[in-house]
């Protein structure tokens, strides 16, 4: 069955002529000169004022990179990227050193108002406490502009900072735990990353702390012939509980970026990660020119019992989207989800999908993942789920739909089941049809046509998906609700 | 990092490409050579397929086949005798057998109206018009087993069924591979079917117990409008046997295909299936079981192309995996762009009856056209406590019970072969594998 008309406008809406934040702010830059090098490696080490291990750390990781390939298997296509044309360390001139927000650039402020990121905190009246306060990190190019909320978040013994200061500040703990998760050598992407990092977050919840509120990052890329490769680095430590949220921007500009950032969660003990992204890259023009390419290791590790990982993502932006939020299933008894939308328009490229690999006992995991596809894009789900010897009582549960508009887009479902001892469930489901008749039967008897009963019941259907996002995305994510997957494949 | 990595051959890839050079074409026309020679020099660029390959993933060729065993020369008396002596994989009254040994049919069978059954080597000599077929159903250069097939090939059947011709009497190929020491096989069967015609074929595979011999097969179908084939393959091979196994078929506008494969003998089993064609309107049904234990090792892998609108295709594949045995099932369904209206359903459930059992499924969609209803579905788990409990509360022995529950599994593809002998004979190769488990 083809897609519904009201499915088909909702896309339209979103589609990359429609791109609401390609507009550059002017302002004066701290470029590193183009080209990769260990110099370079060094200058941004320099840069950020690193002790001596972590440059050693990025070096070990560059001359690895040398050795490495890009790879060819995903199903994606574009020209060779070449890595000496970019500048890999880009900040604005006036960000020399730590300041307040009241010393920030004007010019920064106002791009962040017009992205409308909060990066003012917001004062507490009456002893009444504004709800769904969110504590931001803003990173411009390759800095950290400001956080907000720190000292809120200090009094119940959060730390959430930028990582290049947590590399100073907070030594032992990501010498502990960084590059455990991904490894330097991880892929050539994640590899890449380790040696030019430039920001990022790092956040520590420490043992039994519920964060008092949710964290969040906003990542914008300005600056011409520059990369973005951030890194991201979240501990909850035993029972702890943290939600952070991700979204990301870039102008409109004709040549190609990259994006390559790592992200690693590690949750502890009977602890709960909740990672939310919002990707609106730019995604290139009507006719594909430009946009982002955005190749991200995105890992966590349920390294505790009883721990739990859980992955969200809308995915509407980035001319090609190359990224895995996955869960390692360490601990028993953990647990770890995924919940996707990637909807491609124009040339966009999308091969997106998760890995859940169950290594404890009676470790679970749920994957929902919702593809739609119109113009000339093309969108793949892929997706492992692996059971290991031990994992006795592995259970998986996955659902995968997509949804063409239009005949010359593609959607491709490429999931891998690996069962390695008997004691495993494992269920791959694509259904095709998902509205059932008896609900459908239920809905029309009571009066309603039968495009709106369809609505009424695929909406539900997505909003399973939808509902696991902060209410802080909820209007972004507004949009998307109201899209009908009616016709899709699985 | 663009440096060219050489790549390091192993003993039984160097002796094979050897072998294959040295090989005798059959001479079947500048087309065919044409393709042998590409595929010995995909072959000697490529070699063997391993892990990072990523059509045989699951299945790495490289380590499999421990060596290049020699071609099997044409079968003399002993073969015969000893093909003769080996337990009959299926027994059907009323069908006309023809029997395969080593690669080389022994004569055609008993004439059937309307059908010319001729060797391939024949066929060859002749320069028949017929030939255009071999090899149309998909391509070598790609695919390493047919590639081999194709590079030694000796002799063969080309069935043609004429048109409009509808054959009652049900054509069993009964192929089997004997020797005392390891040995290769490289059968091929080419079906041509006219307009409208339709046909019955039954495909049996044995061969000598404890001999590591390898079988390669290649069946290929070309099925002109209208024309129906009711398709059923038992692989009850040697059980050190390596047995790779392609089924391709190109199917014309309104073709109904409907193949069912049962794998429980060899050691290491692949099968491969190609379907796909340039006709509107097809009906395709893929359905098999795979049937596994000690340190065996199953593959089923199938690669269906709607390229055309209107085609329907049903794939239910089951395994059951028992000891330290492994399982694959990697199936594809690719929908082009003009193929608007395709319905398209695949399955795959694989049942875990030991602790080191592994299975890996891989069911994958490509989809370019927007108007389509696909979907796949794959399922791993062990037997049902539930149903278990239900059945040995009635008084139902532990064996028998699951002998019972696995027996329903598994009847649940084969349910749906047309022919009622057929299925009772698949049927009853489950049946003893269950009884051999059990004692």
């Amino acid at each position: 069955m083809a897609a519904v008309q009201e499915t088909v406008d909702q896309v339209r809406e979103i589609d990359v002529d429609q791109y609401k934040y390609g507009f550059v702010t002017d302002i004066e830059m701290d470029l590193a000169p183009k080209g990769l090098s260990e110099d370079i490696v060094r200058l941004i080490a320099a840069k950020k004022n690193e002790p001596e291990w972590m440059t050693e750390w990025r070096l070990d990781a560059y001359r690895r990179w040398l050795t490495m390939r890009e790879p060819t298997w995903s199903r994606v296509q574009h020209p060779p990227i070449n890595y000496q044309e970019l500048h890999y360390y880009a900040a604005p001139k006036s960000m020399s050193g730590p300041k307040s927000l009241d010393e920030v650039d004007p010019e920064l402020l106002k791009t962040y108002a017009k992205l409308g990121i909060p990066l003012k905190e917001q004062e507490i009246l009456a002893g009444v406490a504004p709800e769904n306060r969110v504590a931001v990190d803003a990173v411009f190019d390759s800095v950290s502009v400001v956080t907000t909320f720190r000292a809120e978040l200090a009094k119940a013994g959060v730390i959430f900072c930028p990582i290049s200061e947590a590399v100073r500040e907070y030594p032992d703990l990501v010498r502990k735990y960084l590059g455990t998760v991904v490894p330097v050598s991880d892929n050539y992407y994640a590899t890449l990353n380790s040696a030019v990092f430039t920001d990022g977050s790092f956040v520590y919840v420490p043992p039994g702390v519920r964060c008092p509120m949710e964290l969040s990052t906003y990542f914008r890329i300005n600056e011409q012939n520059t990369g973005q490769f951030e890194r991201t680095l979240i501990i909850a430590d035993k029972g702890a509980y943290v939600s952070y949220l991700e979204g990301c921007t870039a102008p409109k500009r004709d040549e190609n970026q990259l994006h390559a950032a790592v992200v690693e969660l590690i949750a502890l003990e009977d602890a709960e990660i909740k990672y939310s992204t919002v990707q609106n890259w730019f995604p290139g023009d009507s006719e594909g020119k430009g946009g982002i390419y955005n190749f991200v290791t995105k890992r966590g590790d349920c390294r505790g019992d009883r721990s739990k990982i859980s992955w969200t993502q809308v995915e509407t932006g980035s001319a090609i989207t190359w990224k895995y939020p996955s869960c390692i299933l360490r601990g028993d008894d953990s647990s770890g989800e995924f919940y996707s939308i990637a909807i491609s328009n124009g040339y966009q490229q999308v091969d997106s999908g998760t890995k859940m690999v169950h290594l404890g006992r009676n470790t679970k995991s749920k994957i929902l993942a919702k593809g739609i596809a119109a113009g000339k894009s093309d969108s793949t789900y892929r997706g492992l789920v692996s059971a290991h010897r031990k994992a006795r009582g592995a259970r998986n549960f996955t659902n995968c739909d997509s949804l063409l508009i239009g005949n010359q887009c593609g959607a491709h479902t490429i999931p891998y089941l690996e069962a390695k001892n008997a004691a495993v469930q494992f269920e791959h489901e694509a259904t095709t049809s998902k509205v059932s008749d008896d609900q459908l039967f239920y809905c029309m008897q009571r009066g309603l046509s039968q495009e709106d009963a369809i609505a009424l019941i695929v909406n539900g259907f997505v909003k399973e998906v939808l509902q696991q996002l902060p209410m802080e995305f909820a209007v972004e994510a507004q949009k998307l609700i109201t899209i009908s997957l009616e016709g899709s494949v699985g | 990092m663009t440096a060219q990595v050489t790549p390091i051959r192993t003993e039984t890839e160097r002796a094979l490409a050897e072998r294959l050079r040295a090989a005798p074409a059959l001479d079947s026309g500048a087309r065919i050579a044409e393709r042998r020679e590409a595929a010995i020099l995909a072959f000697e660029r490529n070699g063997l397929p391993s892990r990072r390959v990523e059509a045989w993933k699951y299945t790495d060729l490289r380590a499999l086949m421990k060596q290049a065993a020699e071609p099997a020369g044409v079968p003399g008396e002993a073969e015969h005798a000893a093909a003769r002596r080996l337990p009959p994989a299926l027994d059907i009254d009323g069908c006309v057998t023809i029997d395969i040994v080593n690669g080389t049919p022994q004569g055609t069978g008993r004439a059937i109206d309307g059908v010319t059954i001729r060797t391939l080597a024949e066929v060859a000599a002749q320069k028949d018009a017929v030939l255009e077929h071999l090899g149309a159903a998909f391509e070598e250069r790609s695919d390493v087993a047919s590639g081999l097939n194709l590079a030694f090939l000796r002799d063969g059947l080309v069935i043609e069924v004429a048109a409009g011709r509808k054959v009652e009497t049900p054509l069993h190929l009964a192929f089997a591979a004997i020797g005392a020491q390891a040995f290769a096989t490289f059968p091929r069967v080419l079906v041509v079917l006219g307009k409208g015609a339709a046909l019955t074929l039954f495909e049996s595979h044995r061969g000598s117990a404890g001999i590591a011999y390898q079988s390669n097969a290649v069946v290929e179908f070309v099925l002109a409008a209208d024309a129906e084939v009711d398709h059923v393959r038992l692989d009850c091979g040697g059980d050190a046997a390596l047995s790779l196994s392609t089924l391709a078929a190109k199917l014309g506008d309104r073709t109904r295909f409907e193949s069912f494969n049962l794998i429980c003998g060899p050691q290491v089993a692949r099968h491969q299936i190609f379907t796909g064609g340039p006709g509107a309107y097809i009906n395709l049904v893929l359905q098999g079981a795979t049937l596994l234990r000690r340190q065996q090792h199953g593959d089923v892998t199938l690669h269906a192309i709607h390229a055309a609108p209107h085609g329907t295709s049903r794939e239910l594949f089951k395994t059951i995996v028992d000891d330290e045995a492994t399982g694959v099932f990697q199936g594809k369904i690719v929908v082009d762009a003009i193929a608007q209206k395709t319905d398209g359903r695949m399955h795959s459930a694989a049942l875990m009856l030991a602790d080191n059992a592994a299975m890996n499924n891989k069911p994958e969609l490509e989809i370019f056209a927007d108007d389509v209803q696909c979907a796949h579905g794959a399922t791993v788990g062990e037997l049902d406590q539930d149903l278990l409990f239900y059945a040995m509360s009635r008084g139902i022995a532990r064996a028998q019970a699951e002998a019972l529950l696995i027996e329903s599994f598994v009847g649940e593809a084969a349910e749906f072969i047309a022919n009622e002998n057929a299925r009772e004979a698949v049927m009853e190769h489950v049946r003893h594998w269950l009884w051999e488990r059990a004692s």
